[in-house]
């Protein structure tokens, strides 16, 4: 819709909403990042300057711990996911329309269930009825492959349909072995989807809460589990670290949009100077 | 009189778009009478969308005033305007039958709904798609699409009905079809169309009236066989039909030189004037070489069916020939014309034209490279002084910052390279016209448009950059 | 051996019986069965007679209801300005809007929960409230993206149309942007409405002593009822599967296209 008539009134009112809602959107984790930079212990007067939050947050072993057992448990599950999810993909689309179905349908099921239910469904089949250990991490780590493997699927599935099905076939005209043609000119079509996949993936475990609630050791924590327990608790120093956490996961975030953006912005430049 | 009075007028209409300061239409001007069929006829972003735009009330005009009966409408939204559009991808609501559809803009009047029924059965009937009516806009055809929408738009009675390329996405067959249709129902219905399309062949067909424009601008306002017999400008008769198109001058009373010969005309213009002569394919002879007004060599016969297709070089010059005759290439042919079949317009001054600033050095400057010329040169009894700054000629100290410098070069002067950082300025190419013995080509920069005269063919859209020697440039000190 | 594409899909759907159809299947059988795994329905008739689970299932969908019509009226009028904004910036704001998704959801919500204490002090004094602002906080985005998606996607020349027709501003609204963001609605609808009738960790962090549908499998969890568990989530996927029909199940359109 390019260049219609005359402005509505209220423009201002439209932005003074959208500011609104950015403020109630933000300013929670900005007033606390303020206070992370302090050495107040509750929202309200601001003492000194101190970065000691972020000292604790570096240095004291369970954050850190938990923090690392995060990331590795995100990346690895993710991994995996990845794999099977694309590969699974590749296969049902190749596949029979009835078997590719019902793969579809089941891939379904984690998508629209509640975690809580796919948590305490794996819990219940894996811990209860298997008798495998919460302590050998599988019931975590399957749980959170369960999590983002149809996504992945999900995200593979329609770069492939996309994809011009007779050159997969070309290239086994030109002489290339299946295997070879899969590897050399099917999946290169499909990396972007692959890798939305695989960051997909990786945003929904480090989201997790109620999967690792179910699956995981009593002595492994994610960043969620371990910051809902400590706002029941009443450890000031942890808290207050955690303000810190939660500010240099804001940064990181978004440095990495800003990143994309610009990335996203370059590439859209160079297409149009083309289109000129 | 009460049918050649003007049902729209558009005056001055200029349109430039505020987000990148685009000018889209450059004052504009037309008169439309009642019952009229105009056509807007251009290549894509010549401005003619945009016009239709305005008329409709999408777009509303920078400057200029549009009439609807001799009242102005610039400020009435579209649902205010009794004009109706048939949009270029028909835009059928996805979530309505067919004659929910038609009803829409019945049902905005508070139209009965019992004379809705009727008139909906009567346009459906007008449109060949009778019990249509319960059908959803997914199982129609492109061309049964494009009915609807016409229905949608006539079920209205529009006193205006706008038709944006409606026919640009059917087949060939459907659109030659479409085109008689439209064209009865116009003849039946009385009411004034205005028609948007890139297709000249249409435009011939079902006009009253074409408009043909370029770049934002009019180039000439006439009947089907005005445009196409007496093109009012190089662009136009490259545009219309095909034409072999010259630069020349004109040598004597109703003689002109091109082509490497000397013609008869029937358009008269003073000895000396430029000339561009258009020639259309079909009115050359051939003639045995002694015979012919120029003679040339035959380069390519294509066979169309119909006749052949010949091209003659002739020196440096290109004739395009359809004769049904065939010829051999490498054969010595002559070649004449009838004076009544060349058409001679006045050739459009192609000099190059654009501004250049003093920078704080006191040097030259354009597009932010330096122009290699000394400005006590180009300023009548100036002198440089040791500070760097210049006297004019009545010793007083010229301010960069209120003088500039118009820079002149003619469009033989400029070279086209592929080398961006070879040249003053970059662009691409937007235009280009076959003239004979070279091609005039409009340069499109982020600064101005230029015109650049080049023997080799570049294709539309390269990005080039355009190498202007100082020797060549004319310069004059203005005010800013 | 011979390669084949189809083989490929192998692993992953071996992968999905285990962990996704095996699981689900234990789950009816829990749920029918008592602790000596024997065939009852006492789970079943347990909850609807129980004013105590009933209860918590009408308050679930109520609070579900008024979070998700809180992020509907927030986040159209949002979707509605960008999407249709011709602002070069406006995939920037965009994704200012969709951004705090990737922000940990427990830490996000920590943040809001200090802000809230200082504004009414004891949180568990107004519980509702608190669960539909702290839901809201966390979903909303999610009912952003989908409605600008489709928003932004809606041809414009259908709104020109209903203009060129004479429809006013409002009632081309009304009768041509409104049904066809439909499906950007229900997409987001379905984004909010689940989780906000499982997502008890939320109410849990905000202090909230009440109990929505998601609770009762934590207490069932923590108290070692496998049975009584079971047959909540079963009950849940039963609204889960309802709801996704009603909806026509594009959740994962929405979910999925949070990567953009």
């Amino acid at each position: 819709m390019n260049k219609t008539v005359s402005r509505t009134p209220g423009r201002t009112w439209r932005i003074v909403f959208l500011i609104a809602l950015l403020a109630f959107l933000y300013l929670p984790i900005l007033i606390l990042a303020v206070y992370s930079f302090t050495t107040s212990t509750q929202i309200g007067a601001i003492r000194g300057f101190s970065l000691q939050n972020y000292v604790t947050l570096f240095t004291m072993p369970d954050l850190r711990n938990m923090i690392l057992g995060t990331i590795v448990l995100a990346f690895g599950s993710a991994l995996i996911a990845t794999v099977l999810g694309t590969l699974g993909a590749i296969g049902s689309f190749y596949s029979k329309s009835r078997f590719s179905g019902a793969m579809n349908a089941i891939n379904q099921i984690p998508v629209v269930n509640a975690d809580v239910v796919t948590g305490f469904s794996l819990c219940i089949l894996l811990v209860v009825v298997l008798h495998i250990s919460k302590d050998t991490y599988f019931p975590l780590v399957a749980g959170h492959v369960t999590l983002c493997a149809p996504f992945v699927y999900l995200s593979v599935m329609p770069r492939i349909k996309q994809m011009d099905p007779s050159i997969y076939e070309a290239a086994l005209d030109l002489g290339a072995t299946p295997f070879r043609a899969l590897t050399k000119i099917v999946i290169p079509q499909i990396v972007p989807g692959i890798l939305s996949g695989f960051a997909l993936a990786i945003t929904l475990s480090l989201d997790d809460y109620f999967i690792a609630t179910y699956t995981k050791p009593a002595t492994f924590d994610t960043i969620s589990t371990y910051v809902v327990n400590a706002t029941k608790g009443a450890q000031t120093t942890i808290k207050t670290a955690l303000w810190a956490l939660s500010t240099v996961i804001f940064l990181i975030v978004v440095l990495v949009v800003l990143g994309m953006n610009i990335r996203a912005m370059r590439a859209e430049k160079a297409v149009k100077r083309e289109h000129i | 009189m009460e049918t050649t009075e003007n049902i729209i007028e558009l005056r001055h209409i200029t349109k430039v778009f505020e987000d990148d300061g685009f000018t889209a239409v450059k004052d504009f001007n037309l008169e439309v009478k009642r019952g009229e069929f105009v056509t807007f006829l251009g290549p894509s972003g010549c401005g003619k969308t945009t016009t239709l735009r305005m008329i409709a009330g999408f777009d509303v005009p920078t400057s200029g005033d549009i009439l609807l009966n001799g009242k102005s409408i610039i400020g009435l939204p579209p649902y205010k305007r009794p004009i109706n559009t048939v949009f270029q991808r028909y835009a059928l609501f996805p979530h309505m039958n067919i004659y929910n559809n038609i009803a829409f803009g019945l049902r905005q009047k508070k139209t009965p709904e019992a004379e809705i029924a009727r008139k909906v059965r009567k346009v459906l009937d007008l449109v060949d798609l009778e019990g249509f009516e319960a059908r959803s806009v997914s199982t129609l055809s492109g061309g049964q699409q494009q009915r609807i929408a016409i229905a949608r738009a006539l079920v209205n009675e529009p006193e205006i009905l706008l038709l944006d390329e409606p026919l640009g996405a059917l087949d060939l067959k459907m659109r030659k079809e479409m085109q008689l249709e439209l064209k009865a129902m116009h003849d039946k219905l009385g009411i004034t169309f205005i028609y948007v399309t890139h297709d000249q062949e249409e435009a011939l067909t079902m006009s009253d009236k074409i408009v043909v424009m370029n770049e934002g601008k009019t180039q000439q306002i006439g009947t089907p066989e005005d445009i196409y017999n007496e093109p009012a400008t190089a662009f136009v008769a490259d545009f219309i039909g095909e034409s072999n198109i010259f630069g020349g001058v004109m040598t004597g009373k109703l003689l002109a030189r091109f082509c490497g010969g000397e013609f008869q005309c029937v358009d008269d213009f003073p000895e000396g004037t430029h000339i561009t002569a258009v020639v259309r394919p079909e009115d050359v002879e051939l003639t045995a070489p002694r015979l012919g007004t120029i003679r040339g060599v035959v380069d390519s016969v294509i066979f169309k069916g119909m006749h052949y297709e010949i091209t003659v070089l002739s020196g440096k010059n290109e004739m395009v020939i359809q004769s049904v005759n065939s010829a051999r290439p490498g054969d010595l042919v002559g070649m004449r014309v009838d004076p009544e079949n060349i058409h001679i317009i006045r050739a459009e001054d192609h000099t190059n034209t654009f501004y250049a600033d003093i920078n704080a050095a006191h040097r030259l400057e354009y597009n932010g490279h330096k122009l290699e010329t000394s400005l006590t040169r180009i300023i009548k009894g100036s002198k440089r002084m040791e500070d760097g700054s210049i006297l004019d000629g009545n010793g007083e100290i010229i301010d960069p910052s209120r003088m500039r410098v118009l820079v002149s070069i003619g469009p033989e002067d400029i070279e086209m390279t592929d080398e961006q950082d070879a040249g003053l300025i970059q662009g691409t190419i937007s235009n280009l016209i076959y003239l004979g013995d070279h091609y005039m080509y409009v340069i499109h920069t982020d600064l101005e448009d230029f015109v650049v005269y080049d023997e080799d063919l570049w294709n539309m859209d390269d990005r080039v950059s355009l190498i202007m020697p100082v020797e060549k440039m004319s310069f004059a000190l203005r005010k800013k | 051996m011979h390669f084949s594409r189809k083989s490929l899909g192998i692993p992953y759907a071996v992968f999905l019986l285990v962990f996704v159809v095996l699981p689900l299947l234990v789950l009816v059988f829990y749920a029918f069965t008592n602790g000596q795994g024997q065939f009852t329905i006492s789970n079943f008739t347990g909850f609807f007679t129980d004013p105590n689970t009933l209860g918590t299932l009408f308050y679930s969908l109520l609070l579900a209801a008024v979070t998700t019509a809180v992020c509907l009226t927030l986040a159209y009028p949002t979707a509605y300005i960008l999407g249709t904004s011709k602002l070069k910036s406006r995939s920037v704001i965009v994704m200012l809007f969709v951004l705090p998704m990737w922000i940990n959801f427990s830490l996000r919500i920590t943040a809001l929960k200090e802000i809230l204490t200082i504004l009414e002090g004891n949180l568990a004094m107004y519980p509702f409230l608190n669960a539909v602002i702290g839901m809201t906080y966390d979903f909303l985005p999610f009912m952003i993206l989908p409605l600008y998606t489709t928003i932004s996607r809606l041809d414009g020349a259908l709104t020109e149309a209903a203009m060129d027709l004479g429809a006013d501003r409002t009632r081309t609204f009304l009768e041509v942007v409104l049904p066809l963001s439909l499906p950007g609605i229900l997409s987001g609808v379905s984004m909010v409405f689940l989780p906000a009738m499982t997502n008890y960790v939320v109410l849990d962090m905000l202090y909230n002593s009440t109990y929505i549908m998601g609770s009762l499998i934590g207490s069932y969890f923590s108290a070692y009822d496998w049975h009584g568990g079971s047959m909540i989530s079963l009950i849940l996927l039963a609204l889960i599967c309802i709801f996704t029909l009603l909806t026509g199940g594009s959740e994962e359109t929405a979910r999925g296209g949070a990567l953009l």
